[in-house]
């Protein structure tokens, strides 16, 4: 098979840092002639930074790169595209004034003195859409074109440039089904001379159908490397979000009471305008924790973001305690006592260049009990800042401290604080423990289940499996914008949450 | 093969808030002695004699606060719109804005009783200029126009204007200038020392850097602007209404602007004529940002600008030096300035390979 014959790409050993990240850690990666490899793994995985120095957008701190054999030292695409290495980045390179034939051209002009020879690329041109069947007219201007149509603009620059190895960043998260079957057959027949391409993505299923390989990415290291004829997509989510359960979670019996929160017939359209909410229904009750699994990008955003008060679905309802929720205005969200904790922290939960006492008081600022008249009662912002940051123990220089000075798991801690201070009805975690470490990660589960003890019902949004069937009284599955099915915490089987994550909806046996 | 990175910083302590603004003005002064040189001058000479010429005697020196008063002003108008990044670039149309709005009032209220003229044109200038800034604002809030743009052209529209009423309905009778009818005694600022030019305007620009350092460390107000200049999208979340922050922050932005404009009618000119801003407003995003924002750093940043202003014309008397020397001055602070923030927060690492 494959394995036989010497690889098109051998990056070895690659490492590479960001300020105290590290992206990438002695990554090892081969990709063969004639083959599609999936490069799989969650968000933060250290997928598209590896692609990245394969392209030479960014430099590796360690570890070499050999193409066709040769070593290369890649300091900018340019070098790339003259190895034959091409990227199709999520969002595209395009000039949206010219047209498709002007777009292709750029950066490759060969023409007669000052003058571009347009009608020599123009035959060329049609021959490659000829071949690969991409129908575009080439006249057409870049801005009237949908999303798909511009990714074949992407795509026949790649090929006009007589790139072998085509390298997609999660090329289908903005095209629609009949779109991705399309995209599909011309990677197909790209490979088919012995090119190849790799595919980057976090979607079980779409990997399933188009790869020959998949290597599976987390935290930045190879977990494992399958031939795709023999793996599963249960198998593959365990691979991607398993994690050894480190901690022994301590979870009182307790009988669920009335209804908090309640979400009814929930349509919603993604940033596309393409579905990514279908008819959603879930009732999160007090003193229990609704666990939502599924891989990201399956409606979870844009539920969060609905709940949060930051967009508007297309039809449907939700209450809280009984009472309405107002679509598109946080503050009905805070006023109707949820919590709120977003999955991007550092860009939507917290002012990251204010100090840590500004950012605790960012809700509660126009209580009655932290001004008058407008006049900020500073003496007892200072107290009460200091009496969360001891109840929270949060690691930080002092009130005043910069927020964006503190660790990954200090921000969550002072969002949780933030959050949790009011006592809320309702708790909406999104992703609260992605990228922290364990002893963060434990702490934010200790406070979820006192939350769930002390009477709030939580939605806990998350990818990472092993969090969810540790925390969860109840474990739905949300793929597609669709719920899947749903299981009890106690007896659920990993199986079977596995094979909804996949999108495959059918029951195992017990 | 060296390459150079440009990397982020630890944050520096809280005196370098302090000597880097003093290092700037340094930095400045010693490459300002290239202009100067080229332009024949003696190097000493002219220092000595630009200092000389704003702070040497007691008109100059209280020239120099009346040359200020404006400039600190309109500093303060756009480093209160900039906090929160409402990007008023207008303080210049918002001057003149409130100019008008003086002037109009100063002219026509002789009816009203003495003591209460004074006041209601400050209100009245204060009001024109902060509405004239809430336009754009209301813009960008509501239809996403971009306000860079919107506010620089509307001191064009405010330009016009003027130009229309002063060659129309506010045309001195008699006169063929554009220039108004002089305004009621009782408009005019009182001059508090005599044989100067030192006038209420500046006690109440003084004043007015106290009050929006006491809006932006006390109120809830000057947080929440501040909280959607940091981060419009986090701000929004927290619950704060974004929009009603933006409007009401251009209106005192703008209302600032126009007291400059008040300022320069009710204490210098009297009346209103074309020239009556040699581009304040202008001046004043450079000051603001000079003084990072800050009141206090642009109290001294606009004292800085009227020192160079004042100072220049005695230089240029005296050496031959042309007094366009103090808008290349001015220019390279500005400059230098951002260079040393720049680094406040970032360095230059050398990475060798």
């Amino acid at each position: 098979m494959v394995d036989t014959q010497q690889p098109m790409v051998t990056m070895s050993s690659i490492t590479k840092y960001f300020v105290d990240v590290t992206a990438n850690h002695k990554v090892t990666f081969n990709l063969y002639s004639g083959e599609i490899c999936a490069l799989l793994g969650e968000n933060g995985a250290g997928k598209t930074t590896l692609m990245n120095i394969l392209f030479g957008y960014y430099a590796c701190d360690e570890g070499e790169i050999f193409i066709k054999g040769e070593k290369a030292d890649l300091s900018s695409p340019k070098d790339a595209i003259a190895r034959g290495v091409g990227m199709i980045h999520q969002h595209f390179a395009l000039v949206h004034s010219q047209t498709v034939l002007e777009n292709i051209v750029i950066g490759t002009e060969s023409g007669k003195g000052l003058f571009l020879d347009l009608k020599t690329a123009r035959r060329k041109l049609l021959a490659l859409q000829e071949k690969f069947g991409l129908q575009i007219d080439p006249e057409a201007r870049v801005w009237t074109l949908s999303v798909g149509e511009q990714q074949k603009v992407e795509i026949l620059k790649a090929l006009y440039r007589e790139v072998n190895i085509l390298i997609m960043d999660e090329p289908t998260a903005v095209l629609a089904p009949a779109e991705t079957e399309d995209l599909f057959k011309t990677l197909k027949s790209f490979v088919e001379e012995g090119r190849s391409v790799v595919f980057i993505s976090h979607k079980l299923n779409e990997v399933m159908d188009i790869s020959d390989r998949i290597v599976v990415l987390r935290g930045g290291q190879v977990v494992a490397e399958r031939h795709t004829a023999e793996t599963s997509p249960r198998e593959l989510a365990n691979l991607m979000v398993g994690r050894e359960l480190l901690e022994d979670i301590d979870k009182k019996q307790l009988e669920p009471g009335r209804p908090v929160l309640e979400i009814q017939n929930l349509d919603a359209l993604n940033d596309k305008k393409l579905p990514a909410l279908k008819n959603l229904n879930l009732v999160v009750r007090q003193n229990e924790i609704l666990g939502m699994a599924g891989i990201s990008g399956n409606g979870q955003r844009e539920l969060s973001e609905i709940l949060f008060g930051l967009r508007d679905p297309a039809r449907g309802a939700i209450k809280i305690n009984s009472i309405p929720l107002k679509f598109g205005n946080p503050s009905s969200a805070i006023k109707l006592k949820m919590a709120r904790i977003p999955e991007d922290r550092m860009d939507t939960g917290l002012l990251m260049d204010l100090s840590v006492e500004e950012n605790l008081i960012l809700e509660d600022h126009a209580s009655a009990e932290f001004q008058t008249y407008g006049l900020m009662k500073l003496k007892r912002i200072q107290r009460y800042s200091d009496e969360l940051i001891s109840a929270y123990s949060i690691a930080t220089a002092g009130r005043d401290a910069v927020t964006k000075s503190l660790s990954g798991g200090n921000l969550q801690k002072v969002m949780l604080a933030r959050e949790l201070a009011g006592k809320p009805a309702v708790v909406i975690a999104s992703q609260p423990t992605r990228g922290l470490d364990v002893g963060a990660m434990e702490y934010i589960h200790q406070r979820l289940l006192q939350e769930r003890e002390r009477g709030a019902g939580i939605l806990l949004i998350s990818e990472d499996l092993d969090e969810v069937f540790a925390l969860s009284d109840r474990i739905i599955v949300i793929y597609e914008g669709e719920i899947m099915g749903e299981a009890a915490g106690e007896n659920a089987s990993r199986e079977q949450i596995g094979i909804w994550m996949s999108g495959v909806n059918i029951k195992v046996k017990q | 093969m060296i390459r150079f990175r440009i990397i982020k910083r630890k944050p520096l302590p809280g005196w370098a808030k302090i000597v880097i603004p003093i290092a700037a003005i340094l930095a400045t002064l010693i490459l300002s002695a290239i202009p100067i040189l080229m332009a024949g001058g003696h190097l000493w000479k002219s220092y000595y004699y630009l200092f000389y010429g704003a702070l040497g005697t007691r008109f100059n020196l209280l020239e120099t606060f009346v040359k200020a008063s404006p400039l600190l002003l309109t500093g303060l108008a756009v480093a209160f719109a900039f906090r929160a990044k409402f990007w008023n670039i207008g303080a210049e149309g918002q001057l003149l804005a409130g100019a008008l709005a003086a002037t109009v009032l100063g002219v026509n209220l002789g009816g009203v009783p003495q003591p209460f003229v004074l006041p209601i044109v400050i209100i009245g200038g204060f009001l024109a200029g902060g509405i004239w800034a809430a336009i754009p604002a209301i813009l960008k809030t509501k239809l996403k126009v971009d306000d860079v743009v919107s506010t620089l052209l509307l001191n064009y529209v405010m330009i016009h204007i003027m130009g229309a009423l002063l060659f129309g309905p506010l045309q001195q009778p008699g006169s063929s200038w554009p220039r108004s009818a002089a305004i009621i005694k009782a408009a005019c600022y009182p001059i508090l020392l005599p044989r100067s030019r030192f006038h209420m305007g500046i006690l109440i620009a003084f004043f007015v850097v106290f009050v929006i350092w006491f809006i932006n460390q006390r109120t809830t107000f000057g947080y929440r602007s501040k909280a959607v200049g940091v981060n419009i999208r986090a701000a929004h979340f927290g619950g704060i209404n974004t929009t009603s922050v933006i409007i009401w922050t251009a209106l005192i932005s703008g209302g600032l602007a126009g007291l400059a404009g008040v300022g320069e009618l009710c204490a210098i000119q009297y009346r209103l004529i074309m020239d009556i801003s040699p581009g304040y407003g202008y001046s004043g995003i450079v000051i603001a940002m000079l003084g990072n924002l800050h009141p206090v750093g642009v109290l001294f940043s606009s004292l800085f600008f009227s020192v160079i202003i004042v100072g220049a014309q005695t230089m240029s008397r005296m050496t031959g030096v042309p007094s366009y020397i103090a808008e290349v001055i001015q220019g390279m602070s500005l400059m230098v300035m951002l260079i040393f923030l720049l680094f406040t927060e970032y360095k230059i690492k050398v990475m060798k390979k």
